[in-house]
């Protein structure tokens, strides 16, 4: 009695001390890096990012996990500057063990974290619309490429409904987004029947504030009694000047609407929009957008962060698009392993925000629709059109002679992010 | 036709009929009003355009309040019996009135109406219908809005209408403005050649870019072209002279920016020869001011919104002030005659400030309103001038004027030139040198609060604010001479003109550029800034 007793015990106890170690090896949370500025000038843009993945994941937890483990965020700071993202993004694959990165803005900040993707070989789930023109094996652009944001805007106004835009100014910052989308848009638009003295470009740095020469100019191109339009590719801060003095210099969205490609409801949060009434912005989700879905999301979002003030963006859609591909793919392949993730997901579809589904493809790109909004007083938008049905996300732009005999497909055979048709291989222009 | 046809039949039914006449028109008018109304949430943005020009042909009296709801976004369909009503703010909330029959249907609840959209072209189209329709409102400004928009819509539909407005109309501006929309809507008709040269010649006196705009589609007309392009080339000419004069408005107005920046970096470098990294941070302090002091005033007392400005600015020099001194007293003194150390010290300090603002008020920018009198613009001949801009024009000379006062005439003022200039000797007077040192960055910091109130009206409020001018402030201390507030003020106007001449040639990133290498090209050749101190001042 006793021995069997003992015996009884000691059984019990060597399987409560073994289970820890079988469970763990179970229940390990999986680690999800986060690699989004929260200091700097971008943390603007960033910080949001960061609490809406973690809101994400946070569900998902309470859900059930993905494949019976917790997961666990990893928040890294790389301070808007780009060498440290480099260095982050190396800090979360190798010491942080994670199986996957959600993280960078701006374009610069991808190009530099890149060649850690591809040497560690990590998954980088990018959120932002970009220039394009690029297609890796271990990054998801689920962001807006330019034939998903600027090309259907440019058509919408060149439509009876958007006005009959004739004469265009292309307006950006000085950097490669907006040099690249507008290298694209002039031979888009040239491609329509527009005249090269109907295109004025304009750049100017980042962050610049006085914007009386640009307005004043912009009113002078736009009085040649052709219906003008501004294609805005102005990034960040700059904007809450340039249309604080289209305001003044009284030029009304409907003289002169313009279409910005980096306004947001975040960047209108911290702007009187009373005069910005009917100026437009081209995404691929508005909060406004009245769905069951994106009800619930903006629900969920309020909750977690206690505000009610608190506004959604497109970014943050693509991030739950991203997300969740991420996690169907993880249950497809039935491991975090990055090989089998990659593999996995492409054909992965998802429920996105507006009422329909978006898929990844071969090129890393996925399907989305594409929105084109008014500014309301509220600094909300309202959508004015929209395209009728998914456009599939083009790496390689079809308007800019190098890259348009270039096409992108990751599964084998091809196995290539930059397959030149004309010359038959792989390897660009 | 048909009535005519009765006629002859049966006397009754003619009188009848006579009658009939007489309403039927009218009840069709109605009934076809009526239904328009009630269609106009239905369809696309096309049928809606639609609608609004049947609307707008109806001749309804009720068209006009209709049509003017439609664009400011107060037409309503109720969502459970599809009635369209104007909503009107009241002190609980929205009331709901019937849009045909004027009936109040007493409060509405939100999110139990929808809204009838528009868009920008559906917004052009109403501005129009409406200028039409209120061409002859008893209000003269209202007349004025009404040629004005009649005028950017150079629809020749309208011409009726301006000949009976301008048989009327006895105020001389208002008269002009209908002459200037009859002459855009007639170059579009088949007038008679004559009518056509008298409408260039009224569209050329008025020679500004609206008229360019409405004249360049016809001067490759065949009749009145060579009208039309000897107008556009004296519109151009009188626009090149204007363009200049403009640009050195641009120029006044970025170099009181620039002086409203650098003021307060011109006595805590120029004066004290602190390099403080952190002057862009208390310009954002102070522009922190006064978002806070605008929330404090709308959740409190919203009549006072326009006086806004002029309590932040006291309190933002208080602000920013008390920070200064804190950073001074903290870190800054005990690194007098140690530059390098005090540069990074004084940048550790934006850091940090930065990061609390951030943590505080949260990454994001915040909204600073502009006070009534700051918004908008009025012209000067062919030239824009923004009130705001003006405003931060006037305030910046006004603080320079107020500062060069204390500096010269106060007691407090001949206390730092002495301690600047000569400390020992100074401490010897009986000066507490420590203090004067800690007033004097003190209010170098408050001027920076006071720039960062003005700024706040034509920039970003976010973290970020201070980074943007710190380098322009150096710039122009620099350029303009360590030491002396002449040179500040000489240094920022001369550099923002120059900039806003450059501008239009070379482009904003060329500009900036050109811009630094000629400061460096003029620092080699003056080392000590346009304008140096002489004397012993000089040695120290």
């Amino acid at each position: 009695m006793k021995r069997r007793q003992f015996l009884k015990g000691s059984v019990a106890a060597s399987a409560f001390l073994a289970a820890p170690a079988l469970v763990r090896a179970q229940t390990a949370p999986i680690k999800v890096g986060i690699l989004h500025s929260l200091s700097g000038t971008m943390a603007i843009s960033e910080t949001t990012l960061k609490d809406v993945m973690l809101m994400l994941i946070e569900q998902q937890n309470r859900a059930g996990g993905l494949l019976g483990r917790p997961l666990e965020a990893v928040v890294v700071d790389p301070a808007s500057d780009w060498p440290l993202f480099a260095e982050k993004a190396r800090e979360l694959i190798e010491k942080d063990q994670v199986a996957a990165v959600f993280g960078c803005w701006t374009s610069v900040s991808r190009k530099s974290v890149l060649p850690v993707f591809k040497e560690l070989n990590n998954l980088l789930f990018y959120p932002v619309q970009y220039e394009g023109e690029e297609s890796e094996r271990n990054v998801f652009y689920t962001g807006a490429a330019p034939n998903q944001q600027a090309i259907p805007a440019v058509d919408y106004l060149m439509s009876e409904d958007g006005g009959g835009v004739e004469r265009w100014v292309l307006a950006g910052t000085d950097y490669v987004y907006p040099r690249t989308t507008n290298k694209i848009l002039e031979a888009y638009l040239k491609s329509r029947g527009v005249a090269p003295e109907d295109i004025m470009i304009n750049y100017t740095p980042f962050g610049h504030s006085d914007w009386q020469t640009i307005v004043s100019d912009i009113k002078a191109f736009g009085s040649a009694g052709k219906k003008t339009a501004v294609v805005s590719t102005i990034n960040g801060d700059a904007n809450v000047p340039f249309y604080k003095e289209l305001a003044n210099q009284g030029i009304s969205a409907e003289d002169i609407p313009v279409v910005a490609f980096s306004v947001g409801e975040e960047e209108l949060a911290g702007l009187d929009t009373a005069p910005l009434v009917g100026h437009l912005a081209a995404w691929n989700y508005f909060m406004s957008v009245d769905t069951p879905e994106n009800a619930d999301f903006i629900a969920k979002w309020h909750a977690f962060i206690g505000d009610e003030s608190r506004v959604t963006n497109d970014p943050m859609e693509a991030h739950y698009i991203g997300f969740n591909m991420w996690v169907k793919a993880v249950e497809k392949a039935g491991t975090t392993d990055p090989d089998a993730v990659i593999d996995a997901i492409v054909g992965v579809s998802v429920p996105n925000l507006t009422g329909g589904f978006s898929t990844m493809m071969p090129n890393r790109h996925i399907t989305k629709p594409v929105l084109v909004g008014e500014i309301q007083e509220n600094g909300q938008f309202s959508v004015v059109w929209e395209t009728p049905g998914l456009v599939v996300g083009d790496a390689w732009s079809d308007y800019l002679p190098d890259s348009a005999k270039l096409i992108s497909d990751w599964r084998a055979p091809m196995s290539c992010g930059n397959f030149n048709v004309e010359l038959g291989r792989c390897g660009g222009a | 036709m048909k009535i005519v046809l009765c006629l002859p039949f049966r006397p009754y039914l003619a009188a009848l009929l006579m009658a009939l006449l007489v309403v039927l028109p009218a009840a069709g008018r109605t009934a076809g009003f009526e239904e328009l109304v009630e269609r106009l949430p239905h369809g696309s943005y096309a049928d809606r355009a639609k609608v609004i020009d049947a609307i707008s042909r109806t001749g309804d009296p009720r068209a006009a309040e209709v049509l003017n709801a439609l664009l400011e976004g107060r037409l309503h369909a109720r969502k459970d019996d599809g009635r369209i009503v104007i909503l009107v703010d009241s002190a609980g909330g929205a009331t709901a009135i019937d849009a045909l029959s004027g009936e109040n249907l007493g409060g509405v609840l939100a999110g139990s109406t929808e809204k009838i959209k528009t868009n920008n072209r559906l917004r052009g189209m109403l501005r129009t219908a409406i200028g039409a329709l209120s061409l002859m409102s008893p209000d003269r400004e209202t007349r004025l809005m009404a040629a004005q928009s009649v005028f950017a819509s150079g629809d020749p539909a309208n011409i009726e209408a301006l000949d009976a407005a301008l048989a009327a109309e006895s105020d001389r501006q208002v008269a002009t403005a209908l002459a200037e929309a009859r002459a855009v809507a007639i170059l579009d008709t088949d007038a008679p050649v004559e009518e056509k040269r008298a409408a260039v010649a009224i569209l050329r006196a008025r020679g500004d870019a609206a008229a360019q705009a409405a004249l360049a589609p016809h001067a490759s007309d065949p009749a009145i072209g060579n009208e039309v392009r000897e107008a556009l080339s004296r519109i151009e000419q009188a626009q090149r002279v204007w363009a200049i004069a403009q640009n050195v408005w641009y120029g006044l107005s970025l170099g009181s920016v620039l002086m409203l920046a650098a003021i307060g970096l011109a006595i805590t470098f120029g004066v004290m020869g602190v390099i403080n990294m952190a002057h862009g941070e208390l310009v954002m302090l102070g522009a922190y001011t006064t978002f806070a002091v605008q929330e404090a005033i709308r959740g409190a007392a919203p009549w006072l919104f326009d006086w806004s400005l002029l309590i932040a600015a006291p309190l933002a020099v208080l602000v920013a002030g008390s920070v200064g001194i804190a950073i001074e007293r903290g870190i800054v003194r005990h690194l007098y005659g140690r530059p390098l150390e005090t540069l990074l010290a004084t940048w550790g300090v934006s850091l940090i400030l930065q990061q609390a603002v951030r943590t505080i008020f949260g990454p994001n920018n915040r909204e600073v309103g502009n006070p009534s009198w700051m918004s908008g613009a009025f012209e000067i001949g062919q030239m824009t001038v923004t009130w705001s801009r003006l405003w931060i024009l006037i305030f910046a000379l006004a603080v320079f004027f107020a500062l060069l006062l204390v500096l010269r005439r106060s007691f407090f003022g001949l206390q730092m030139r002495a301690v600047t200039q000569n400390r020992p000797m100074a401490a010897e007077m009986g000066i507490d040198t420590g203090r004067i040192d800690a007033l004097t960055f003190g209010l170098g910091a408050g001027i920076a609060g006071l720039a960062g109130v003005a700024l706040s009206q034509i920039d970003n409020v976010s973290p970020n604010l201070g980074q943007s001018y710190i380098v322009d402030s150096f710039m122009v201390v620099v350029f303009g001479g360590a030491g002396n507030l002449w040179g500040a003020f000489a240094g920022a106007f001369g550099l923002g003109i120059t900039n806003k001449l450059l501008e239009p040639w070379t482009g904003a990133v060329l500009g900036k550029i050109l811009m630094l290498v000629f400061i460096i090209l003029f620092i080699q050749k003056r080392p000590r800034g346009l304008f140096a101190l002489r004397g012993r001042a000089a040695e120290a």
